[in-house]
């Protein structure tokens, strides 16, 4: 026997927005882009501007944000989803333009065109996923990889003498003069996710202020290359790498 | 129509992407073009149109696109370590096939090379440069006049096959002061139904990629662009011949190499020599067909190629003559410049080791 479900004795607490597409990702259970992924767009359907959105997606796992997000996206090589925003926007000045990056992407290969983006306050929203380690490839070594920390071509652990510090690209971008609002977020908790949703809306809706560049850094998790479950790892971040990468507003100049 | 301006060959290009309604311009400076970004900073805010200097070949390339992904008339340009830097994007570019016109001084290299103009990156721009197969179709101007009228041709070919067009000059084209008539421009009909203009209810969403993960997939978009450039090489082939109607001896040569060329040419015929020239326009696809032509041709005793590089379109000549003919050659290289004499003093040696009298 079927059972019979009466919507009218239930609470709707959660339906699946349709700025996401009707098709199964090829995340790993427990990975934080599902989540960034879902929040974005309901900012965009939030917003009634799916109309004018165009993402960038980047090279790294969420190479194929395309096939999930439900807006016109332009793929960019390794690197240089900014500079292909930057050719967009300056196109099409009243439209909204994202790029969505992993830290490889964003701060190792795509570090001038990040950086220059922001210094130029191209009017964009760059939405950074920091998750410590290139998670595509196969969990090497990414320059936000915290001190210690193993992944395969550190497999001893950071070694500041031969692998360098790693980079804490929020507090470098909002020293430029051309970013308008700043924030580094996390996904590891119900209510950091609903924080993170407020400084992704905001960094959309500073872009109709054209008063520079939003950046909004996720520090997401990688429980499959960081070789633990996702409860494991949802902890480790609280634990360790907001330690390297404290949570919160480091700039703000939206006035909204 | 009608007027007749001076104008250097960077600024008449910049100039007729202007008018061939090039919608955003994005670059990086550098010798011997720099005068294109000069000219396209100052006309193309007057025109209301997008200029943006970027902060190098990588971004720029990437810069467009982006824009061109959205489906705008965009154009970049630089000179040979600039291009070197933007082989990756031209690569994606061609890969997702977007239409834009890239234009590349050629100066002389390797590495930093020199400023002055060289032919040597005629290997990178028609064998491909980046990763994959993929063809631009390639414009060699020989004048400032042709720098006008190939960028308004680099443009529409772009648009009509949705792949990226490149136009070889050099930095003495680029420099030279000549005589210019703009034609009046003919917008063709443009579709971008294919670019991220934001989806509309209408539609799926539209998305620019050159990823196909799925090696059945990928190989599928290879024939699609293999069909493409046969296509390509079916219709738009375009060439100059000169004196080819009597000639015995067939000089081939493009870009300023062309013109110098076409002097040595007629110092030969003074001198009694039936000399003819093909001057490639297009490097790709390559005239290969009026080659092979001549090389059948009994009168034509052999084929002699002159350019400002090691001897690389040599290749090509060969691929059309087929070994039917000798074929000859006579370069410089580093940014050294023949003069028209020069070429006929290593010619003469050539005429009579195939028995060629004048
Ligand atoms: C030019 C170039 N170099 C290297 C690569 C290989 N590559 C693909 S993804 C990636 C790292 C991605 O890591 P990250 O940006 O941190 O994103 P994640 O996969 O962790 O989400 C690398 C090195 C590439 N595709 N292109």
């Amino acid at each position: 026997m079927k059972t019979q479900i009466d919507p009218n004795k239930y609470e709707k607490v959660f339906e699946k927005t349709d700025g996401l597409k009707n098709v199964k990702t090829h995340y790993c259970p427990g990975c934080g882009h599902g989540v960034v992924h879902r929040i974005t767009m309901e900012i965009v359907k939030e917003l009634d501007i799916q109309h004018k959105t165009i993402g960038i997606a980047p090279v790294g796992c969420s190479v194929f944000a395309y096939y999930y997000m439900n807006v016109d996206m332009q793929q960019a090589a390794h690197g240089r989803a900014c500079a292909v925003a930057t050719g967009i926007k300056r196109m099409l000045p009243d439209h909204y333009v994202f790029t969505y990056q992993g830290d490889g992407d964003l701060a190792a290969i795509g570090t001038a065109e990040t950086i220059h983006a922001c210094s130029r306050g191209e009017n964009i929203t760059i939405i950074f996923i920091n998750n410590a380690i290139y998670g595509m490839t196969g969990g090497q070594m990414a320059p936000t990889t915290i001190l210690g920390q193993k992944s395969s071509t550190s497999p001893e652990g950071r070694n500041p003498q031969r692998d360098g510090m790693p980079i804490n690209m929020s507090e470098i971008v909002a020293l430029l003069p051309g970013t308008v609002y700043v924030e580094r977020v996390a996904v590891n908790k119900p209510g950091r996710v609903r924080k993170a949703k407020k400084a992704i809306l905001k960094g959309f809706k500073a872009q109709a202020l054209k008063k520079g560049t939003s950046f909004i850094e996720v520090v997401s998790n990688c429980n499959t290359n960081w070789k633990m479950t996702p409860v494991e790892a949802n902890k480790w971040i609280d634990d360790v790498l907001l330690k390297q990468y404290p949570l919160g507003v480091f700039k703000d100049e939206t006035g909204l | 129509m009608g007027e007749k301006l001076l104008m250097k060959g960077n600024y008449a290009l910049a100039e007729a992407a202007i008018r061939a309604g090039c919608e955003g311009y994005f670059a990086y400076p550098i010798t011997p073009q720099s005068e294109v970004g000069e000219y396209m900073s100052v006309h193309m805010p007057e025109n209301g149109r997008v200029f943006l200097q970027a902060e190098s070949e990588v971004a720029a390339i990437n810069m467009l696109y982006g824009a061109a992904g959205a489906g705008f008339k965009v154009m970049t340009s630089s000179s040979s370590p600039g291009i070197s830097l933007m082989t990756e994007g031209i690569s994606y570019i061609a890969g997702a096939e977007l239409p834009c016109v890239i234009v590349n001084v050629n100066r002389g290299g390797p590495g930093l090379g020199t400023i002055q103009p060289s032919q040597g990156d005629y290997f990178q721009s028609t064998k491909g440069g980046g990763h994959g197969d993929y063809r631009l179709i390639v414009l060699a101007p020989s004048s400032v006049q042709e720098i006008a009228d190939l960028t308004y041709l680099a443009f529409d070919l772009a648009w009509k096959y949705r792949n990226p067009a490149l136009i070889l000059m050099d930095g003495a084209l680029g420099q030279m002061m000549e005589k210019v008539e703009f034609k009046p421009y003919n917008e063709p009909e443009r579709d971008i139904s294919w670019a991220t203009r934001g989806k509309t209810p209408d539609r799926d969403t539209n998305f620019i990629t050159s990823l196909w993960i799925k090696p059945e997939e990928m190989e599928q978009v290879n024939l699609r662009l293999q069909a493409k450039y046969k296509e390509i090489e079916k219709n738009e082939v375009r060439y100059d011949a000169y004196n080819i109607e009597d000639a015995e001896l067939i000089i081939v040569a493009f870009g300023l190499s062309a013109r110098i060329a076409s002097k040595s040419m007629n110092l030969l015929r003074e001198k009694g020599y039936k000399v003819g020239l093909i001057k490639p326009i297009t490097l790709w696809p390559y005239p290969y067909k009026i080659l092979e032509k001549l090389a059948n041709n009994e009168r034509v005793k052999g084929f002699f190629v002159t350019e400002l590089n090691s001897g690389q379109m040599v290749e090509d000549v060969k691929l059309g003559v087929n070994g039917r003919k000798p074929v000859g050659f006579y370069g410089r290289m580093g940014g050294m410049i023949y003069s028209p004499e020069e070429i006929v003093e290593n010619i003469i040696p050539f005429c009579e080791e195939i028995g060629l009298k004048a």
